[in-house]
């Protein structure tokens, strides 16, 4: 079975919010919008979103560290907003395990809201009813756009490629590896809800150099050899 | 979690409603049994008609919260999986067996159809107030199982919710059959009103044991949990919206603590010792005014217990959002 998902990368997400746009801009315009705002250009600004960026700052100064964490529906394996929902507007992809929304069957309830751990749900105030990230799924199965451009809207514009998609069941797939060799968690996994997009953690990268990498210690060029002799036995005369 | 008052007036309209017909119900039954004196056909007419305004008015309520109404004929749907759509199953159906049963009062259906054991005559009133009992049950468990099946709030995830909700809307709506006893003269007002400051009291067994549980609640999600990073000094800097969300919105109660604090206190004074006092002054002097007010101060003063009841809920997602927890 399939399972697409997202696979991001916090160790080089630069927090540029162009997966937060180029998702509103993608979705508000087609199938899945309108993602109304309200007073867009006012004082206060809300609105409707898929995505959203936020930053965390971790440790004390000076030891701290800034963290962008891009935070959208993971389409967990055994959502929780699902079964809740009185209707069956909430669902579960069976051919690909996308959790979406249908629209026309949605009451506006929020009841689904209350059972997402992540707050990945929003209602939106104009259609008035419950919205989420599709994974651009008109996009990933439009056969009329050219392969590469059949991915989500957020991982076309990511700038440093910290968006990894592609199908976390299948052990091949570049997201399954990333997720494999580089560490790749879940978000509160305490929920056991299983979620099916998964984060790449930070990573530091620190250079430690040996003085034995300055130095040779068995180095037949004796003009490397920096030691100052003064007629005592060497290593060189009692070998041979 | 934010409380919003459609909600609010559902669960404590209906809860009023379902308690006001079993307390017609009993006394059918007690004067059955020859233990109080018969009421006229007129007292459960009237007692049905008012139980059933209350539903229609929670009903009614419950509309402000969603976001279609026109399309809350597909809550139906799936009841096998959502307590949601259960309870928009039972609630119409115990508002029929309701209206059916003060129908049948009204009609006089009262010839026994069989004697049961050969001393209960079983006629149509008896057995519609049966079936509509077990709806008036199961809708109080389906609307508490709303609140007590959501397993991410470990506030509202317990048995405590389920006994809160019946015993809370048993104790109003015997506290309004005590008040529309009252006003129509009918000699049930002790009778009702004894059992009210019982349920009251039971309440306040099962209330307390849930305030008492919610200060031991341990979050079971954290920050770190919550974005996989394993560090003690975690600040959020940004939140990714320029004036709020849906998320600041709706999970949060906006208040201060001190309100809550407020509040708590308040719902406590009113829902369980003042009514208390007052439907023994009322029994004392044999004042008919007494029960209303018994039953007015608790209707307050549960509108503030369903308040409180929402705001010290705290959802998971509130770790996203420091800024505003």
């Amino acid at each position: 079975m399939t399972q697409l998902a997202l696979v991001i990368d916090l160790n080089v997400c630069v927090g540029c919010h162009a997966c937060v746009t180029s998702c509103k801009q993608w979705n508000t315009s087609g199938w899945a919008g309108p993602l109304a705002d309200h007073n867009p250009y006012g004082a206060g600004p809300t609105g409707t979103f898929f995505n959203r960026v936020q930053t965390f700052e971790i440790g004390r100064f000076p030891d701290t560290e800034t963290l962008h964490f891009p935070k959208s529906c993971l389409h967990c394996e055994e959502p929780p907003c699902v079964p809740v929902c009185p209707t069956g507007a909430s669902y579960k992809r069976p051919d690909n395990g996308v959790v979406l929304v249908d629209y026309d069957k949605c009451i506006g309830c929020k009841y689904c809201s209350w059972s997402c751990p992540y707050g990945a749900r929003e209602y939106d105030e104009r259609q008035r009813v419950m919205k989420k990230c599709t994974l651009c799924l008109d996009r990933i199965l439009d056969q009329s756009l050219p392969e590469r451009e059949r991915q989500p809207a957020c991982v076309l514009a990511c700038p440093t490629s910290a968006r990894l998609f592609g199908d976390v069941h299948d052990p091949h797939s570049a997201v399954s590896i990333a997720i494999r060799e580089r560490g790749g968690y879940a978000l509160m996994p305490e929920w056991g809800t299983q979620p099916a997009n998964h984060y790449l953690p930070r990573r530091k990268t620190r250079l430690h150099i040996d003085p034995d990498q300055l130095q040779r210690v068995d180095n037949p060029l004796r003009r490397e050899d920096l030691t100052r002799y003064t007629g005592e036995e060497a290593v060189d005369d009692v070998a041979w | 979690m934010h409380p919003a008052f459609s909600v609010l007036f559902l669960t404590t309209l209906i809860g009023a409603g379902q308690g006001l017909f079993l307390a017609l119900y009993t006394g059918q039954v007690y004067a059955l049994a020859q233990l109080l004196p018969a009421p006229g056909a007129d007292f459960y007419v009237g007692g049905s008609v008012l139980a059933l305004a209350l539903l229609v008015l929670g009903l009614v309520a419950s509309f402000f919260h969603l976001g279609r109404p026109e399309r809350a004929w597909r809550t139906a749907t799936k009841w096998r999986t959502s307590w949601l759509s259960r309870e928009v199953i039972v609630l119409p159906a115990a508002m029929a067996l309701v209206a059916l049963y003060g129908l049948a009062h009204a009609l006089g259906l009262t010839a026994p159809w069989f004697t049961l054991a050969g001393v209960l005559p079983v006629d149509a009133t008896l057995v519609l107030g049966l079936l509509a009992t077990l709806a008036v049950y199961a809708l109080y468990v389906c609307t508490a199982m709303i609140y007590a099946s959501v397993r991410f709030l470990p506030e509202w995830h317990s048995p405590l919710t389920v006994a809160n909700f019946i015993l809370l809307g048993m104790a109003s709506g015997f506290m309004l059959a005590a008040a529309y006893a009252a006003g129509r003269g009918a000699p049930l007002v002790s009778f009702y009103g004894l059992w009210a400051v019982i349920f009251t009291l039971l309440g306040l067994v099962t209330r307390g044991a849930s305030l008492w549980r919610l200060k031991r609640i341990t979050p079971k999600s954290s920050l770190r949990t919550a974005i996989g990073v394993r560090h003690q000094a975690l600040v959020q800097i940004a939140q990714g919206a320029t004036a709020g969300s849906f998320n600041t919105r709706e999970f949060f109660h906006g208040r201060s603590p001190k309100t809550l604090r407020r509040v708590r206190g308040l719902f406590l004074l009113l829902v369980f010792p003042l009514p208390v006092v007052l439907i023994a002054v009322g029994h004392g002097l044999e004042s008919p005014l007494a029960p209303w007010l018994a039953f007015g101060v608790q209707y307050l003063g549960l509108l503030a217990e369903r308040w409180a009841f929402f705001a010290e809920a705290r959802h998971p997602q509130n770790l996203y959002y420091q800024g505003v927890a």
